[in-house]
């Protein structure tokens, strides 16, 4: 219930919002814990293993309780901490893990069978049949424990992706963060205060103090403001720092306030990359319970979270309150419930030698061994010396001590350090590289220790980024020791919760060890103690206390399991942020694109490019009828087609020509200007790499063209080769594939189309085949290659882009008046099969020149790149799988690319394969389907018959082995 | 004699606003890259302040002025931007027209650094990336380039055929830069 006059929202705005379908009523400024612990909600949830009724245990995100799932449908996001959910207005919240309702959960039978539900149960239990374990038992065990679901349905695509750097990145804007921030800032450093809350103040807002003579909150806020007027300074609340990465990287997961993420093309959040040079760790510390029977019952809380909820919201967690504890903490629990008159029925502190100066019922030495209620805490029992005693309260506030943030120092792999005098772990110093922890994080617990080392360390960074020191001084603050006495477990009968997310008692632990899972992180996978999204934030260090205490070590030996980010949960959607739709990978569109589109293409990926398929026509129903027709149509006519996608890479300098012969296996110092010459190069290993035309256009100027595929390997190997293998001839190259638009135009008809376009027409003596030269085209300066990717008569045109499309739509237009037309990438390929020219379905790595019968291509009268490897032993070898035509002679008509080949009579297993066939398609100009195979021997079998088999496909036919070229094989077509 | 007309990329789809940015194409100019060959740096650095007013650019900077720039462009090489380069620089360099290459669009607006922010993982901060500053870098998963021609007013370079990629990236960052403005902290 509220406390009328305490703290830090806004009554005067009252939010509307419902948990499991349920209206109630909060302000602005709350929480949803804290809103639905004023309306006097205990219970929020159902414990993962054992379905028992838990409630709110915390005031932050290391909740392990409260986990709520917001939102329907494709928006609906599971495993919220109802600690870090902002109400607003309209708010839909739903508990999770439970079935049919919160209050009468039928798994809840899982609680009685807990005696056999221990850790590692079903590793023994369902062992038998064999079977049984992925059809029946895994099922049913995930089906009765578990947290929230996910929709099933493609998330939307809500967050962004960011990146920001700073000289000083400030973690956590608690008074050590606000110090260090203010250090680094008035000494003039760049600075990024990043808050998990949405508001500045850290524990300040959960506590009733003052700092420098003036409540703590309103320090907080003037510093806020001053930082805030600061150029050099960001403040980035709503955001938990998630990972620490190499040369000063964090991640970070912001959430944005949720009007903010309501508004039209807002994200609801970014995942943030931050590059910082220096970084000061103040992320405080978390409070951890202390494990006694039935401490997990709703109701039971961490004490600063009471403090919190009534200092910041103003809300008494109970009416008849318990607090228990083993250090100073407890006593400012009682004295700020009191202050706030609610009714503190004891105070139970476990240190024998504790005293206590308030009015109320103060046991000392004594300890909280058991509780009672159903739903909710209705008794606490208390051990004492002189027996037990029971004690009716609906609240009961714990302190086993408090754990610094150790995190995000131990994220490069080191491990915390054990201070035995604070019993906490503290962060190792210099385990991440320009990164100092301050304040809480650092082990110091008053709040006047924490401001001091928040400005030594601000201070420590101002001198390391070589600014001068501002003059700041410590306001005055609370200064109270941090007492504390070991207490990790009570002893007794009951389970007692150390991992209340994963619902791992001490029992568990205890019984790993006795089982031989004795190390830390076997325990940890044995028991699941902290596994849960909260990462065993509150069980952690109680866990390996009872592991250490089980296995008769100390806590140093034992030591901690390895921390890894992410801090918080970060949902998949934020990290991979806008990598959905459109935004998964760059579209590289043509200055055809839209005109293909728009006569009906369908688009095919290459790589990043998309190429029209072919150009359906009325009538066409199906891709075949198109693509014969086109086919037929370059054969026949004249057919134009956009080859803009293929490289381009132009090549200058004094060496240009000795480099090409260095990089292809055939000569290119003795191509003449205004000639086109086919070349092959080889990878170092002696593998082909790629193929393709290299023009000269001058003495020391070459274009060449690659693949669209190896594109970008082409480039890369050229500038290897001219960096590393030959760093001292000069040669320039630079890439211009996207400087041309270049348009295929084939056919018997390709020169009476061009001649139609150029400003000055060409003829065949003055452009022979392999010719090129500069043109123009309605004024603009272009280039004309005489070269042939289909076997006939045909030129490919380039034209500065920007005159692409314009070009494209012309050549199109006067194709089809001649009854020609565009042909897309179906046409393209069978006009290449039919004429013997390979692909990357063909050169796909693994195979030699010797392989593509181009051996006559590795030119003996110099070295080239592949040379060497080429030559080894094998590579030469006619018992190499090498390539042929094919053609189906048996009653099935069809080639499969994929299938294998075996001889007529062989049983086709692999030990008898042949090879295999890489392309195929119907020939429309043969009648028949053809294809290339690598075949073993296969230049020597022409003729012969073979088997393909598709064992994927079931399909198999009898094939005759043919040459490569299965049409127009003098090649008198082409030269025209 | 046919009439071919030139299209600009990114046609149809510039210019983009969100609140107070703006996204557009940059007016077309001739763009040629420059490489020089071996000990040639200087006499090619010469050759340009005597055509063209402006010498080689350091890596990552911009020389020149408006309407006749160098901007560094990789290892060995830079983009001669504005006039028809002198013949007499191909004495010491590899001359390429890459005019239509490149797409060329202007990001303006207060917030301009903050949609950068979403698309290049580069410290752009004032300090750090000045005006007549530039990098070769990853533009919202692409390769690309960013140029600082003034305060709030930048260019961002990609391969023209990833021009509507590049729009798209950027239209969706802008627009939620836009609707992040007077968020409460």
């Amino acid at each position: 219930m509220r406390v009328a006059g305490k703290g830090l929202i806004d009554r005067a705005c009252p939010v509307a919002f419902h948990f499991d379908g349920r209206a109630y009523e909060g302000f602005a400024g709350d929480t949803l814990a804290s809103a639905l612990l004023a309306n006097g909600v205990r219970m929020v949830a159902r414990s993962f293993k054992y379905h028992r009724p838990r409630g709110v245990m915390t005031a932050g995100s290391e909740e392990p309780n409260a986990l709520v799932t917001l939102g329907l449908g494709a928006a609906q996001e599971p495993n919220l901490r109802a600690t870090t959910v902002e109400l607003h207005e309209g708010l839909w919240a739903r508990s999770q893990n439970r079935w049919p309702t919160l209050g009468f959960d039928l798994l809840a039978a899982n609680d009685l069978l807990a005696p056999f539900l221990g850790a590692g149960f079903y590793y023994k239990t369902f062992m038998w049949p064999r079977a049984f374990w992925e059809r029946v038992y895994e099922p049913v065990i995930r089906r009765a424990a578990g947290l929230g679901a996910l929709s099933g349905e493609a998330a939307q695509d809500r967050y962004e992706r960011a990146f920001a750097h700073c000289d000083l990145l400030v973690i956590g804007g608690g008074p050590a963060g606000l110090m260090a921030a203010r250090a680094a800032a008035e000494a003039g450093a760049d600075v990024i205060l990043a808050e998990e809350d949405m508001r500045l103040g850290g524990r300040l807002l959960a506590e009733s103090e003052e700092v420098g003579g003036v409540p703590a909150v309103e320090w907080v806020a003037e510093i806020a403001s001053e930082l805030a007027a600061m150029p050099n300074v960001r403040i980035m609340t709503r955001m938990a720092v998630t990972g620490a990465y190499d040369q000063g990287t964090y991640g970070a997961l912001e959430r944005l306030a949720p009007d903010v993420a309501d508004r039209a093309h807002a994200p609801k959040g970014a995942f943030w990359r931050i590059v910082a040079r220096r970084t000061v760790l103040a992320a405080g510390a978390l409070e951890r319970p202390v494990a006694f029977a039935g401490n997990d019952r709703p109701g039971v809380m961490m004490a600063g979270a009471v403090r919190a909820y009534l200092n910041r919201w103003g809300v008494a967690p109970g009416q008849s309150t318990v607090v228990f504890g083993n250090n100073d903490s407890a006593h400012r629990t009682v004295a700020d419930l009191q202050k706030a008159g609610v009714h503190v029925a004891a105070l139970v502190d476990s240190r024998h030698y504790a005293r206590c100066d308030l009015d109320v019922a103060f046991y000392a030495g004594a300890q909280v061994c058991g509780t009672a209620g159903r739903r909710g805490l209705e008794a606490v029992t208390i051990a004492t010396t002189k027996g037990e005693e029971r004690i009716a309260a609906d609240c009961l506030a714990v302190s086993g001590g408090w754990n610094p943030s150790v995190h995000l120092a131990c994220h490069m792999g080191a491990r915390p350090v054990w201070d035995a005098d604070r019993l906490a772990f503290l962060p190792p110093e210099g385990a991440v590289p320009g990164q100092r922890a301050a304040g809480a994080a650092a082990g110091e617990f008053s709040t006047r220790a924490c401001l001091e080392s928040g400005l030594a360390e601000g201070l420590r960074v101002v001198a390391e980024l070589g600014l001068k020191a501002p003059e700041i001084s410590v306001p005055s603050a609370g200064d109270a020791a941090y007492d504390i006495f070991p207490l990790w477990q009570v002893p007794g009968k009951g389970r007692a919760w150390l991992d209340f997310q994963n619902d791992v008692t001490v029992k568990d632990v205890q019984l790993s060890a006795r089982e031989n899972f004795r190390s830390v992180e076997h325990m940890k996978r044995y028991t699941t103690q902290g596994m849960a999204p909260d990462q065993g934030k509150n069980s952690n260090v109680n866990a390996l206390a009872v592991l250490a205490d089980a296995t008769g070590r100390g806590i140093p030996e034992t030591g901690t399991t390895t921390f890894r980010p992410p801090y918080v949960p970060v949902p998949i959607a934020a990290m991979g942020a806008g990598a959905i739709g459109k935004g998964f990978a760059p579209e590289r569109l043509t200055t055809s694109h839209d005109e293909s589109v728009v006569r009906g293409a369908p688009m095919i990926e290459a790589g990043l490019w998309y190429r029209p398929s072919y150009f359906p026509r009325k009538g066409e129903s199906h891709w075949r009828q198109s693509c014969d027709r086109e086919v037929t149509m370059v054969r026949g006519c004249v057919g134009v087609c956009d080859v803009s996608t293929l490289g381009k890479i132009d090549i200058q300098g004094p060496d240009a020509a000795r480099f090409l012969d260095f990089v292809y296996t055939n000569m290119f110092s003795t191509l003449r200007e205004g000639r086109v010459r086919y070349g092959l190069m080889l990878r170092e290993d002696g593998h082909v790499m790629d193929d393709g035309t290299c023009a000269r256009l001058g003495e020391r100027h070459y274009l060449m063209t690659t693949t669209t595929a190896a594109a970008g390997q082409v480039m890369r190997h050229l500038e290897f080769v001219a960096q590393v293998l030959r760093p001292g001839w000069d040669v320039r190259m630079v890439s211009v594939t996207e400087q041309w638009a270049q348009f295929a135009v084939a056919g018997p008809q390709a020169r009476d189309l061009l001649n139609g376009l150029l400003d000055a027409p060409i003829d065949d003596a003055g452009f022979p085949f392999m010719a090129c030269g500069p043109v123009r085209v309605g004024g603009v300066a272009g280039r004309l290659f005489r070269i042939s990717f289909s076997g006939e008569h045909a030129y490919e045109i380039a034209v500065p882009a920007r005159y692409g499309a314009a070009l494209f739509r012309e050549l199109v237009a006067r194709a089809e008046a001649m009854g020609g037309g565009a042909y897309g990438m179906e046409a393209l390929n069978v006009l290449r099969i039919e004429k013997g020219f390979i692909t990357h379905a063909e050169i796909h790595g693994r195979v030699t020149a010797y392989d593509i019968g181009m051996q006559g291509m590795m030119s003996a009268k110099k070295d080239f790149v592949g040379k060497p490897a080429a030559s080894r032993v094998g590579l030469m070898d006619p018992e190499r799988e090498r390539l042929v035509g094919l053609k189906p002679v048996g009653a099935v008509k069809e080639l499969l690319p994929g299938a294998h080949l075996f001889d007529e009579s062989a049983e086709t297993v692999s030990a008898n394969d042949q090879g295999y066939i890489t392309s195929a398609c119907y020939s429309p100009t043969l009648g028949h389907v053809i294809g290339q195979a690598f075949l073993r021997r296969g230049p020597e079998r022409i003729g012969e018959r073979v088997r393909m088999v598709d064992h994927l496909r079931g399909t198999e036919t009898l094939c005759e082995v043919t040459g490569v070229v299965q049409y127009d094989a003098d090649g008198g077509r082409l030269r025209g | 004699m046919v009439e071919v007309q030139a299209e600009s990329p990114g046609k149809g789809r510039l210019p983009v606003t969100a609140g107070a940015l703006r996204l557009s194409a940059a007016a077309p100019e001739r763009m040629t890259s420059l490489a020089p060959y071996k000990g040639q740096a200087a006499a090619l650095s010469g050759a340009m302040q005597a055509a063209h007013g402006m010498g080689w650019p350091k890596p990552g900077r911009m020389t020149g002025r408006k309407g006749a720039r160098a901007m560094w462009f990789g290892r060995e090489m830079a983009l001669l931007i504005g006039p028809e380069p002198d013949p007499g620089l191909a004495a010491h360099a590899a001359i390429v027209d890459q005019s239509d290459a490149w797409a060329v669009l202007v990001l303006e607006g207060p917030e301009a650094a903050q949609v950068l922010a979403r698309l290049c993982p580069l410290d752009l901060r004032d300090q750090v990336f000045k005006r007549g500053h530039v990098a070769r870098t990853e533009v919202a998963h692409m390769a690309g380039a960013i140029a600082r021609m003034g305060a709030d007013n930048w260019r961002i370079m990609v391969f023209r055929s990833m021009t509507g990629t590049l729009i798209h990236e950027a239209e969706t960052a802008m627009r939620r830069v836009a609707a992040r403005r007077n968020s409460p902290v």
